[in-house]
């Protein structure tokens, strides 16, 4: 299904995703709020350095499903396994037992990700922000992550308010900090759970530019929810579209968006060009 | 003396620096009590958030149990009948007692405190601690505390005074702080007037000004507080 989707972007990554070992697999991963199942065994696999766009109407399943492999939202059952170890669960005498916090800890260590409404810590400095977690989770010496943290933040065009706090920025200007911050843990899969939903529409470019210069690196494996259509035709290698807990269709960005199959597909797209 | 005239200036100057002095007592047992208030308040607080539910019910019925009853009765327990309790009991001096007292009781308001302080900070925090791999440890020092403290300081300085003005009670377990120096010279001289009012004017003269000090402290964290508040709506329009 998937045929030239790297050649647009021109990824660092040129083998084919689908011969590497999956970084990410969703099996069978269903998730129940109460009585409302709002994702339905769902089956997803995310290779090595591959961008995933997630698509679909709101309450489609897509941030939820994200909010799983963060450890935000517990799945009601399915396994989700990150790096070849399973993510909620740990195996004991060949038996699938909860996993516990240091379990988790370390399987989370693989995964970062930028929230629709940034989540920067109001009470630190846009540096401090972007150091305090990998000064003490991983335990990267200062001297050198200040110098990753500056060089990102820079990058991301921001290198003249190290010493601002967030509520002096722009919400585009917290949302690049934000990314930066994600970053500068180098996760091998990043989630970026509509970055740009909160933004002042003369905002988001400047968010959109930044996460596709990430995207042409190549090297992390990236999760996008957006509702920017031209954003995932141009960043993704491969398109989800889904609908009501379930994957309905996914393939290359252009035999999504230029040749749907489904009916629900079709009309979510004609939905987006009428402009609503 | 001329027990006619309502008030003896002499007199007055005459017993006020024993009094004064005895402020300090006040001072202590409010500050210490205070002190001790403020870590068990906290101590209640994250306890009670604890997910070992056998560890939140206890300290949740220990700390109804401390507020629905009176401090004066704490006091008289701490002070008289605690020393009585078989293998645990010990005799506190009348000082001690009055310090764990208000440091006891008041930790259970402060508590409540913290926990507001702890609820207001947005659940994204906790989700961006997560996504950022903190442990719960980190979280609270470095991401929920920071955050949560700030906004409540006003409030613990209002319990500050009002704990400050409840000393008098240590009186009744003999602590001679303030209000008992006032009733030791009046039973000797057979004048309260002065002294009593003494007491009230200097209790006054301290707790005024910390009244006026925390309300402007928390009209300034009301300004910066809504300004955050504002924002946040702004942003939730355009979703």
């Amino acid at each position: 299904m998937r045929i030239d989707a790297t050649e647009k972007l021109q990824t660092t990554t040129v083998q084919p995703h689908e011969q590497l070992k999956p970084i990410v697999r969703f099996m069978r991963v269903s998730k129940s709020f109460g009585d409302l199942e709002v994702l339905k065994q769902i089956d997803l696999d995310i290779a090595p350095g591959e961008k995933v766009a997630l698509i679909g109407p709101s309450g489609s399943g897509k941030t939820t499903l994200a909010r799983m492999l963060m450890t935000l939202e517990k799945p009601t059952s399915g396994v989700i396994e990150v790096n070849g170890e399973l993510l909620w669960h740990k195996e004991v005498n060949g038996k699938l037992v909860p996993a516990d916090q240091k379990h988790l800890r370390r399987v989370r260590s693989n995964i970062g990700m930028v929230f629709q409404q940034y989540n920067l810590f109001p009470h630190m400095t846009i540096l401090r922000n972007c150091i305090e977690a990998p000064i003490l989770v991983q335990g990267i010496p200062k001297d050198e992550t200040i110098k990753r943290a500056t060089d990102m933040l820079e990058r991301v065009g921001l290198g003249d308010k190290l010493d601002a706090y967030p509520s002096q920025l722009s919400g585009g200007q917290q949302q690049r900090v934000a990314i930066a911050r994600a970053v500068v843990m180098r996760p091998k899969v990043m989630l970026f759970d509509e970055v740009t939903s909160a933004l002042d529409p003369e905002l988001v470019g400047e968010v959109l530019e930044v996460i596709k210069d990430l995207a042409r690196e190549g090297d992390m494996a990236m999760m996008i929810i957006t509702h920017e259509m031209d954003f995932a035709y141009e960043v993704a290698d491969r398109v989800v579209f889904m609908d009501q807990g379930y994957i309905v269709e996914q393939g290359s960005p252009k035999a999504v968006f230029e040749n749907p199959k489904t009916e629900r597909l079709k009309s979510f797209i004609r939905r987006f060009r009428n402009g609503v | 003396m001329n027990v006619t005239t309502i008030w003896n200036w002499e007199y007055a100057f005459l017993v006020f620096p024993v009094i004064f002095r005895a402020m300090w007592v006040t001072l202590s047992a409010t500050l210490l009590g205070f002190v001790l208030a403020l870590v068990l308040g906290l101590v209640w607080s994250l306890a009670r958030r604890s997910s070992f539910k056998i560890l939140s019910w206890t300290v949740g019925g220990i700390v109804e149990f401390i507020r629905s009853t009176p401090l004066l009765v704490q006091l008289f327990f701490l002070y008289m009948a605690f020393p009585q309790i078989p293998y645990i009991g010990v005799a506190l001096d009348a000082f001690t007692a009055g310090v764990i007292g208000l440091g006891l009781h008041y930790s259970t308001y402060l508590s409540e405190i913290y926990r507001s302080g702890i609820e207001s900070v947005p659940k994204g925090q906790w989700e961006a601690s997560t996504a950022l791999n903190f442990s719960k440890t980190q979280t609270w020092i470095k991401v929920i505390l920071p955050q949560a403290i700030p906004p409540v300081l006003p409030m613990f300085g209002n319990y500050l005074i009002v704990m400050f003005k409840e000393t008098p009670l240590l009186a009744a377990i003999s602590v001679v702080e303030m209000l008992n120096v006032s009733l030791i010279i009046g039973s000797k001289s057979f004048r309260y007037i002065e002294p009593i009012t003494i007491v009230g004017l200097l209790f006054l003269l301290l707790s005024y000004p910390s009244a006026l000090l925390v309300r402007h402290l928390e009209k300034r964290m009301k300004n910066r507080y809504s300004r955050e508040k504002k924002k946040v709506t702004r942003e939730e329009v355009t979703l």
